[in-house]
This record gives structure tokens, sequence and C-alpha cells, in this order.
């Protein structure tokens, strides 16, 4: 099963959900997709990392060969190309590595190199594969990263998937072919309004939903209602408590040491699975 | 008139609760919401829109199933996998033309779509640009750099000198959007590890950049042995820490209240401490 933690709002606890419940229930992956901030691997210590390369073919131009003729540049969706009299440029972190500037040029003169535009890791912790991205610093295309991420989901066994926040192109990325989606939110406006948001884009992929309450106490009752408008479960709570925090800040998963919660955890899996049967 | 933006890397460190008691503290603000996609400061602020406009992202390529020859070129060329059955998958779709300039019997058009929506409002605090992306769509940057650009043009019309601009999340491409040609960048940090390893690659964003930095600790005293050390980080490189704001139950209270917390709560510990980072920010600023 593909699980994802996801959560609109920032904050809410989607990474230390997606540690916690991978650890209490032993799950076969976990995919960092948040490739902007990752955060998996300080609370998974990664053991054995191996760090590849993500790559994107952007053009370069033949000055020898190119006439100017600015065809490439008025192709680009994305000004990634600029040809003025006798220059031709392009501006690599621009270019979605469609092909089409390649395919438009008369002379030839455009042939694809790779660049690279961040990295995967794979390595293993607590027994579980351990897989998460990172954008390069300074690069703007998230969703090539998360891909490249997902390539390394197994079909078989739990795939724990950790989500970026928002509700743009990475968490679309990320959720796409997933058997369930867990929201992690907190119950204030802010958590609402961007549950509401990330929920619109969920449903839009046709999978099934169930929200974590986390920090609940705090705020108001206006995430149980949407909930209870939307038929959405609400399948876990989790109370405000410093100790929680206290361990988050020192990157300790808190079932670690508040041992009750693993048995929690397990329920919340079996909710899920029961969801999805 | 200067520019702003508040960010943090790491989502949820408190980047809206900050630009909203900066709002309301600043004599005459212009404010800028470039968290397009999970956009929250509205909900601190208040905002009559006074004009809304489209936005037009990327467009979608349609395949018109009565000319299709079902030749699969379209398929083969597609990068982005975003062709199945001989129709478009408009979630993946880029945008990026090369189907529709290459089927041999012209069956895919090329549509415009909106992607969402920019606004101009009025708040208690100053006039306010902000926008709504569809959820799920692409092109946020792109959204980002209208909602920046409706900002300097209300600091301009109405002769205000500063720009708050809330930053997204992350450093992608809407963070990297919200950052171009402001003076300075306040870095919003919790002292948690996964905090402090967000801290520096947004500050390593910042430097890529060019854009000054200063930095913010929220909820300080969570961890004090780490708010020591982001502490010492900032002071060896010669970043400013403009404030050290602790936890204070009254920020959710207020924000329930829909207010910032130095306007429903002005004597409680964040709202005393918020002041105080305002006054650095605004000497940081040179204000």
């Amino acid at each position: 099963m593909k699980l994802v933690i996801a959560s609109g709002k920032g904050g809410t606890g989607k990474t230390s959900i997606a540690v916690n419940l991978a650890l209490s229930v032993g799950a076969s992956q976990v995919l960092d997709c948040d490739v902007e901030e990752p955060n998996v691997h300080i609370f998974l210590k990664p053991e054995n990392p191996r760090r590849r390369p993500v790559e994107l073919l952007v053009p370069e131009i033949d000055e020898g060969r190119c006439i100017h003729c600015r065809r490439c540049a008025e192709f680009c969706q994305y000004n990634a190309l600029f040809v003025a009299g006798e220059v031709a440029m392009v501006f690599p972190e621009l270019c979605h590595s469609c092909g089409g500037c390649k395919l438009v040029c008369p002379e030839e003169a455009i042939t694809e190199k790779p660049r690279q535009v961040g990295a995967v890791t794979v390595a293993e912790s607590h027994g579980m594969g351990l897989i998460y991205g990172e954008l390069n610093v300074g690069e703007a295309l998230a969703v090539p990263v998360v891909s490249a991420v997902k390539k390394h989901a197994e079909e078989e066994g739990l795939v724990i998937l950790d989500a970026a926040p928002g509700s743009a192109c990475p968490l679309v990325e990320t959720v796409h072919g997933a058997d369930f989606c867990l929201m992690v939110t907190e119950p204030t406006p802010f958590g609402l309004h961007d549950l509401q948001v990330a929920t619109e884009v969920v449903k839009q992929l046709g999978v099934p939903i169930g929200v974590v309450v986390n920090f609940a106490g705090v705020g108001d009752q206006g995430v149980y209602r949407f909930c209870e408008r939307e038929g959405i479960p609400v399948i876990m709570e989790i109370p405000y408590d410093r100790r929680i925090a206290e361990l988050y800040s020192r990157g300790i998963p808190f079932s670690a040491e508040m041992t009750e919660w693993r048995g929690r955890f397990r329920e919340l899996l079996d909710t899920v699975e029961e969801m999805t049967r | 008139m200067k520019q702003v933006t508040i960010l943090s890397g790491k989502g949820g460190t408190g980047k809206t609760t900050i630009t909203g008691c900066f709002a309301a503290l600043t004599e005459e603000p212009v404010l800028a919401d470039c968290d397009v996609d999970a956009s929250n400061l509205h909900l601190i602020l208040s905002p009559r829109i006074k004009e809304t406009m489209e936005f037009r992202g990327l467009k979608l390529a349609d395949i018109d199933s009565e000319k299709c020859t079902r030749c699969g070129l379209c398929m083969q060329l597609c990068r982005f996998d975003a062709i199945h059955d001989y129709s478009v998958d408009p979630i993946h779709c880029e945008g990026c033309k090369v189907c529709v300039a290459n089927c041999p019997v012209d069956a895919i058009s090329f549509k415009e779509r909106v992607c969402g929506h920019a606004y101009i409002s009025d708040t208690e605090y100053g006039p306010m640009s902000h926008a709504r992306l569809t959820p799920g769509m692409e092109n946020s940057g792109k959204l980002v750099t209208l909602v920046r650009q409706n900002a300097a043009k209300l600091a301009e019309e109405t002769g205000r000198g500063l720009v708050l601009v809330d930053g997204p999340p992350g450093i992608g491409c809407p963070v990297i959007a919200s950052l171009s040609n402001v003076d300075a960048a306040v870095a919003v940090v919790e002292p948690t590890l996964s905090g402090i390893h967000d801290l520096r690659r947004a500050l390593q964003l910042l430097e890529h950049f060019e854009v000054t930095p200063s930095v913010i600790i929220n909820k300080y005293d969570i961890n004090m042995e780490n708010t020591a050390s982001i502490r010492g980080f900032c002071g060896e490189h010669g970043i400013p820490t403009l404030g050290m704001i602790p936890f204070d139950e009254s920020v959710t209270r207020a924000m329930v209240q829909a207010k910032p917390v130095v306007v429903y709560s002005p004597g409680s510990p964040a709202s005393l401490a918020m002041r105080e980072a305002w006054i650095e920010f605004s000497s940081f600023l040179g204000l």
C-alpha cells in the first residue's frame, strides 16, 4: 500500500506522523517527497546512504550551426531560451526539459546535455528502506526530484510517502497513484484553511482521505466540523503535549520514548487498511 | 520603497503570525501574501477584496478524438507522461506544446486555463495583494510574481514605504519568485533539529540570490540548547537575530479570533517579544 502523509499547512507534523507510524508498524519503505526541505532523515538515521544525482536534459546551442532564426525561443513556453541579433542564450534553471526546442530547430543546432538539479539518497534505517530527495539550492523545479524519489517505491508492502506542504504540483506528484492519503492538520483556522485546499487536490486525484488532528486541544472546532460535513473520518488525535514537542526538537520520534503510542499507530494503520479494502 | 520577505524553509514556523504582527506595528505597510497555494495571512488581516483578476498559467493540450488518427507520436514525444489512450491528463501536462506542434493531423489544440485568481484588497493596516492558486495547479511561481507586481504598484500608488511579503515554505520556484528584488529577508525558525536543517537551506538560498538575511527564533523556549546553537551559527555568519518569541498560547487564541496577536493580546509575552523584534527589524532595515 502506498500511504501518503500530507497536510496543506506546513509544520503540522507530517514528518513526525510518517516516522512514528513507520517505526510502530514496521513499514517496508519511507519515501521523503518533501524535496525542498526533507526532514525524515533527521529522525531516521540513514545507514549505508547511496546518493545519486537527479538530472534534467537541457539544451545546448551550437553557435556554429545556429542561424538565429528564433524558432526555439518562440517555441519555448518557459522563456528558457533567448535569441536576439547574433546571440542565442539558454537559461537552464527555467528549462522544463520538454525537448521542444531541439525538435523545432531547422539546423540541428541544439543538443541536450544532462544537468543536475538535485539528488536522491537511498539508505536503510531500522530495517526499512529510507529514500529521500533533495532539490539543489537555487533550483526552481521540485517535481522531477519528487518523481525520482517515487521511482524507488516498491509495489509490495507498506510504502509511506511524506509530502511537501501546500497544494501545488509537488503535492500532486506525491499523491498521484497512492492508495490512501492521511492529512495531518492542526485544529486552528490556518490548519483548516490549508486542509480544505489540500483536500480538494487529493479528491481530484481520487485518493481516499483520513485526517489526523495534531496539537488537539488548541484552537477551535472548525477542522472537526469540516471533516463531518465532508464525510472525512478523523482517524487519530494527538494532544498538544510539551514532551512530544521537546522530543521532536531533538530529532527523536516520540513513540520511541512514549511507547504507548506504538499501539495507537498500529490501530491507525488497521483503520486505513480497512478503509482501502 | 523597501521590500522584505518573511520566509522559513520549514513550514509552520510562524511566518504569517510574524508578518501579521509586523503589519499591525508598521506605520504604513503594503502587505503581500506570496504563499499562494496555502495562504493564511487573510485569516488574520480580514481583507476586503476590491479587485479580482484571473491568473492564466501555462496552457493545456487537448486532443480532438475525431481528428486523432491514433498514430501515437504525441505519446512518444511527451516527456511528462501526460498522454494516455490518446487523451491528455491535465494533471501531468506541463503545457510545453511539443505534442501540439508535432501532431501530423493538427488534432491537438492548446487551450488557455485559469489557474487561480489574484486580489487587491484593503485591510485595517494597509492595502494587501494576495492570490489563490487553483488547488493542484502548476506555476505558483508566476502567480507569486503577479502578487509581487501588484504589491509594488500599490506601494507606488499609495506612497507607502514598506512592502511586507509573507513567503511560502520550501526553497523552490514560489520561494525564489518571492525573493526577487527584495531589500532583505527574515528567516523564521523554531529551535528544532529539522527547523535548523531547513533554516540552513533557506539561508543558502538567500546567499545564492544575494539577499541580505536576518533571523527570528520563534518558540525559542521549546529547546534552549538548539536556540543557543542557532544564535551561535548566526553570530558566526554575521546574520542578525532580530528577535526571540516565546511559546505562548495567546498566539493561537488570537488566530482563532482572526487578529494579529499584538492587537488581540498586546500585553502577552509573545506580543511583547514581537514588538521588540519589530524595533530591531526597523533599525535593521533603516526605517
